[in-house]
């Protein structure tokens, strides 16, 4: 019960922490960001209208009202999903955009992630469980290289080699142009096959972490009393690798999970952008080289408070893994 | 009761295990240190492919001027050419010698691969250090900032911040990536730090009246050499990819030559579609091939630290 | 007078070496041609100081080494099956009702994530024999049972390791070794890590608990004062080999091997006015050498021209064995076999 209090409230007061910092990033930025955005905003062709300026300087920071009620502002803007218009999408409202892109992200980044950490740990298991035989030197190795590919670089690759020469896969999209996106289980089988590539560029580069950190935990684990002990009783070798070794080993990579995933976010900003695909990723990349900031605003607080979220229930189910925190 | 001890030294040259005398050496202590370390990277298998992958890197770098056949900058050539005699790689949509860029382009990734890896220890070593050995108030509030600093996505962040800033220098560059990569190795060190704070030999230390400084530096410190060394690498790893990264979105200095901005351009000039595929292939692969190196490289500092990850080579 | 029938020979070892190969270094001999007989019954202490070979020799005796030390040549016949060669499959089945070993005070021995009647389940299940179920309420009976064969409660059960004392984990361990029904145990340092009273309540335990079942027990340990309260035999080692095997009442009286007698010097009588602390001369023997003449002669106040060239077979001194050229002298080997009886029937 305790853990739970506790995390809970890390939680709380880190999420208060991301808010107010991306309150605080574009007032202390040199420059004027306002300004720039008003520009910007005015020459794509949106009214600017009192409350169009007063959504962007609730964002970006008001030269008239004080720190205290900008914040009141900021914080009312945020409950109320209200984060003013973008540049880059003037028909709509940045919440609207952001809304349409998230369900690509969470379907891409969310699905990815699971499968590279189930995959990942099992091989590190492996790996760690037979380390020193060409079945640890080949994973390790595997792993290391891949580990050094920059993800934007492999889905470059991937794009020319299956996509461009081969024509096995979409160019470019998360669906045929052409098409709005609705559940239909075609348009779903064309979503699928548009999200391959960026899933398995996604996955490779984000599998070789889960490997490494579970074939060391596995190979500390190993030289520990209790393997010894459950050896020296006779158990079963696949009991004592899963339940007594793995079991254990796997417990530091569930807390690195969650961090994990801010790894996993930016490379996916840096995949979605080579692949077009309507995510999040994709959306944050648009918005920074529009310099629309507006939208790098919203989209940098979804994004951590997501993140935030996932940790906090990755910590919860960290306590059913581990019965040493029940009582801390 | 009073206790005599009695232990006759040993009168016959046994057969017990000889330990022979140190030769008093002329090198300084620091220099034997690195010599040392360096010994016993190279004797692990994959440290010694990453060290010769960098040795290779930061050779190019220095020579450059040398090697390149041309200016990188120099749009004297036709565009869009595939590799020939004159442009081993081909030429950008520019007219720019990509073989010459490539040769460059070493030096950035090389010395904001390091430096923003060093600055980023640098405050890593310094918060932990402060947060692992003051308990209290210190400790609660950097692990505070610590732990948002680590929840925070980096990447986004580093876009988002480059974004902002107006200028868009490689230091810019550099001091972005140190910003957002310094957390994971200060809650490392922090961890270390408080474990050691408790061990007698700091304990020692202390109530023979020494002060903190000298405390953390002497007593502390060395013992995390090869820790603060594998979190050196690991954010250099780090920090090439990020500095790819932003130069690939644009975010980096468009005037300056490094393997990111090879990759921007060729994006933006559709390198796919004319066929340039040594465009994208080569910066690709220097870049992958330099994080590789420290990566391994790591592998060798990790080994050092905890003996049971040592090789059986 | 004897008994109705012989007492089984239960475990009989000859020539057994270990060697440490490690990557980068020399290998050492940790264990050095050593044989041994124990019959059903005996509980054995195993003394000698740090480094002598005695816990390389438990876990060889139950084929627990690991890289990098390995078991060089030996026979190790353990109710006349030899086990030295066997693996895999046929050797997890050899633990049950064979031989098992509890490791030093237990502290880490259970797996941290489960609790106590999972880990009986554990070993429950790993030995079942074809058709044997173990539902939940028959684990928990046997459970409970062995838990009150060391004294314990069977509400244990429920706990967690992290959330039992240092003794408390000391007893299940044992608890875990008995549901094997092992014919031996070897006992390696078991009351190291534990404060005197906590000590001498496990060790109690341990003694009734040899004495209601029979099972061989082997007790290493390198306090001597332990050993001989608690054993009825003891073997001492020095340098990888066995240089002494005494029943346990008489060591401390007559004549002994050197470094029996100086072990024993080291210990000083708390009551006396002036206490003499002793210490051996020299230094401990360079384990990678081979084998040449009695690895004590450096450090020995009796040594002889012989003593450096032939190594010393065990021989009868007093009522047991001991391996010196000068207080047991031999011209042939004597049988490990004959000598052990002997020991037995004292």
């Amino acid at each position: 019960m305790n853990y739970v209090v506790r995390k809970g409230t890390l939680f709380l007061i880190t999420l208060w922490g991301a808010i107010t910092l991306n309150f605080l990033l574009p007032r202390l930025m040199p420059g004027s960001p306002v300004d720039a955005a008003l520009a910007r905003l005015a020459s794509s062709g949106v009214p600017i209208t009192n409350a169009e300026r007063q959504a962007v300087e609730i964002q970006l920071g008001s030269p008239h009202a004080s720190l205290l009620s900008q914040y009141g502002d900021y914080l009312s803007g945020i409950v109320h999903l209200n984060f003013g218009s973008s540049y880059s999408f003037p028909s709509e409202t940045v919440a609207q955009t952001i809304g349409k892109a998230a369900p690509w992200t969470l379907g891409l980044v969310g699905v990815t992630t699971i499968v590279a950490f189930i995959i990942g740990t099992l091989l590190g298991v492996y790996a760690g469980w037979r380390r020193g035989k060409t079945a640890d030197t080949t994973v390790t190795l595997g792993a290391t290289f891949l580990a050094a590919f920059p993800p934007f670089w492999l889905g470059l690759l991937l794009l020319y080699v299956l996509a461009f020469k081969l024509s096995l896969f979409p160019i470019k999209g998360g669906y045929n142009p052409g098409e709005t996106p609705n559940l239909s289980p075609s348009f779903l089988a064309d979503a699928v096959y548009h999200s391959i590539l960026p899933a398995l560029t996604l996955a490779i580069t984000t599998l070789s972490g889960w490997v490494f950190g579970m074939r060391n935990n596995m190979i500390n684990t190993l030289g520990e009393d209790y393997v010894t002990f459950a050896e020296a009783n006779g158990l079963r070798t696949r009991t004592i690798a899963l339940l007594y070794a793995a079991r254990n080993a796997i417990l530091p990579n569930v807390t690195a999970f969650g961090l994990s995933l801010g790894a996993v976010v930016g490379g996916s900003v840096l995949v979605e952008g080579v692949f077009s695909y309507p995510g999040l990723g994709n959306l944050l990349y648009i918005a920074v080289s529009n310099h629309d900031f507006p939208l790098m605003q919203a989209l940098f607080l979804v994004i951590t408070v997501s993140m935030l979220v996932a940790i906090f229930v990755v910590d919860l189910l960290y306590v059913r893994l581990d019965p040493r925190v029940r009582q801390a | 009761m009073s206790i005599v001890t009695s232990v006759p030294p040993p009168t016959v040259p046994g057969a017990a295990v000889q330990i022979p005398p140190a030769r008093p050496s002329s090198i300084p202590g620091p220099f034997q240190f690195l010599g040392r370390s360096l010994r016993t990277l190279w004797a692990n298998g994959k440290a010694r492919i990453g060290l010769v992958i960098l040795g290779l890197d930061i050779l190019v770098a220095l020579l450059a001027p040398l090697i390149a056949p041309h200016s990188p900058s120099a749009t004297t050539f036709p565009p869009y050419l595939s590799p020939n005699g004159t442009n081993w790689f081909g030429t950008t949509g520019n007219g720019q010698d990509v073989f010459s860029q490539m040769i460059y382009g070493a030096r950035i990734s090389l010395l904001v691969g390091i430096i923003a890896g060093a600055v980023a220890t640098f405050v890593a070593v310094t918060i932990g250090l402060i947060a692992g050995y003051r308990p209290g108030i210190i400790d609660e509030v950097l692990s505070f900032v610590t732990n948002l600093a680590l929840v925070i996505p980096g990447l986004p962040l580093m876009f988002i911040l480059a974004a902002y800033l107006k200028s868009r220098s490689v230091w810019t560059i550099v001091l972005v990536v140190a910003f957002t990569s310094w957390a994971t190795g200060a809650r490392v060190i922090r961890s270390q730090a408080s474990t050691l704070r408790t061990r007698e030999f700091v304990t020692s230390a202390q109530f023979s009246g020494e002060r903190l400084f000298r405390v953390v530096f002497r007593e502390i410190l060395p013992n995390m050499t090869s820790l603060v060394a594998g979190s050196f690498f690991a954010a250099a790893t780090a920090a090439v990819m990020a500095e790819a990264s932003l130069e690939f979105l644009g975010l980096g200095d468009p005037n300056t030559v490094s393997w990111g901005t090879i990759l921007y351009y060729a994006q933006q000039q559709n390198a796919l579609l004319t066929g340039q595929w040594v465009m994208i292939f080569a910066p690709g692969l220097a870049i992958a091939l330099l994080a590789l190196s420290f990566t391994l490289v790591n592998f060798g500092v990790d080994a050092l630290s905890n003996p049971r990850l040592r090789e059986k080579s | 007078m004897m008994g109705t029938g012989e007492v089984m020979t239960l475990l009989d070892v000859q020539g057994v070496n270990v060697v440490y190969e490690p990557n980068r270094g020399t290998r050492i001999w940790s264990v050095r041609e050593v044989d041994l007989v124990l019959k059903q019954g005996e509980f054995v202490g195993l003394v000698g100081e740090s480094g002598c070979g005695k816990s390389t020799l438990g876990f060889a005796l139950t084929r627990m080494l690991r890289a990098p030390a390995r078991l060089e040549n030996g026979v190790i016949q353990f109710g006349g099956v030899d086990v030295a060669s066997l693996s895999g499959e046929v050797l997890r089945r050899q633990r049950r009702n064979g031989f098992a070993i509890v490791l030093q005070s237990g502290m880490n021995a259970l797996n941290p994530v489960r609790n106590v009647e999972d880990h009986f389940a554990d070993i429950l299940k790993a030995h079942a024999r074809s058709g044997e179920r173990h539902p939940r309420a028959a684990v928990r009976r046997r459970g409970a049972e062995l838990l009150g064969k060391v004294r314990l409660d069977p509400d244990v059960l429920a706990k967690f390791p992290f959330e039992l004392s240092g003794g408390m984990r000391q007893r299940v361990s044992i608890a875990l070794v008995l549901a094997l029904e092992p014919r031996m145990i070897v006992f390696d340092e078991p009351t190291t890590a534990l404060d005197v009273i906590v000590q001498k309540a496990v060790m109690k335990t341990i003694q009734e608990l040899q004495q209601e079942s029979g099972f061989t027990a082997i007790l290493i340990s390198h306090d001597l004062g332990v050993v001989l309260e608690s054993t009825n035999r003891v073997m001492v080692m020095y340098a990888g080999r066995i240089v002494e095997d005494q029943p346990s009442k008489g060591l401390v009286r007559g004549l002994h091997h050197p470094y029996t007698e100086a072990l024993l010097h080291c210990y000083a009588d708390p009551r006396a006015e002036e206490i003499h602390l002793a210490g051996i001369p020299g230094s401990p023997a360079d384990l990678s050498l081979p084998l040449s003449g009695c690895a004590f002669a450096p450090r020995c106040p009796l040594v002889q021209d012989i003593c450096w060239k032939v190594v010393p077979p065990l021989a009868p001194l007093g009522g047991g064995l001991a391996a010196c050229h000068v207080r047991a002298p031999s011209d042939k080997v004597t049988g490990a076999k004959e000598v052990a009886a002997k020991v037995a029937q004292t």
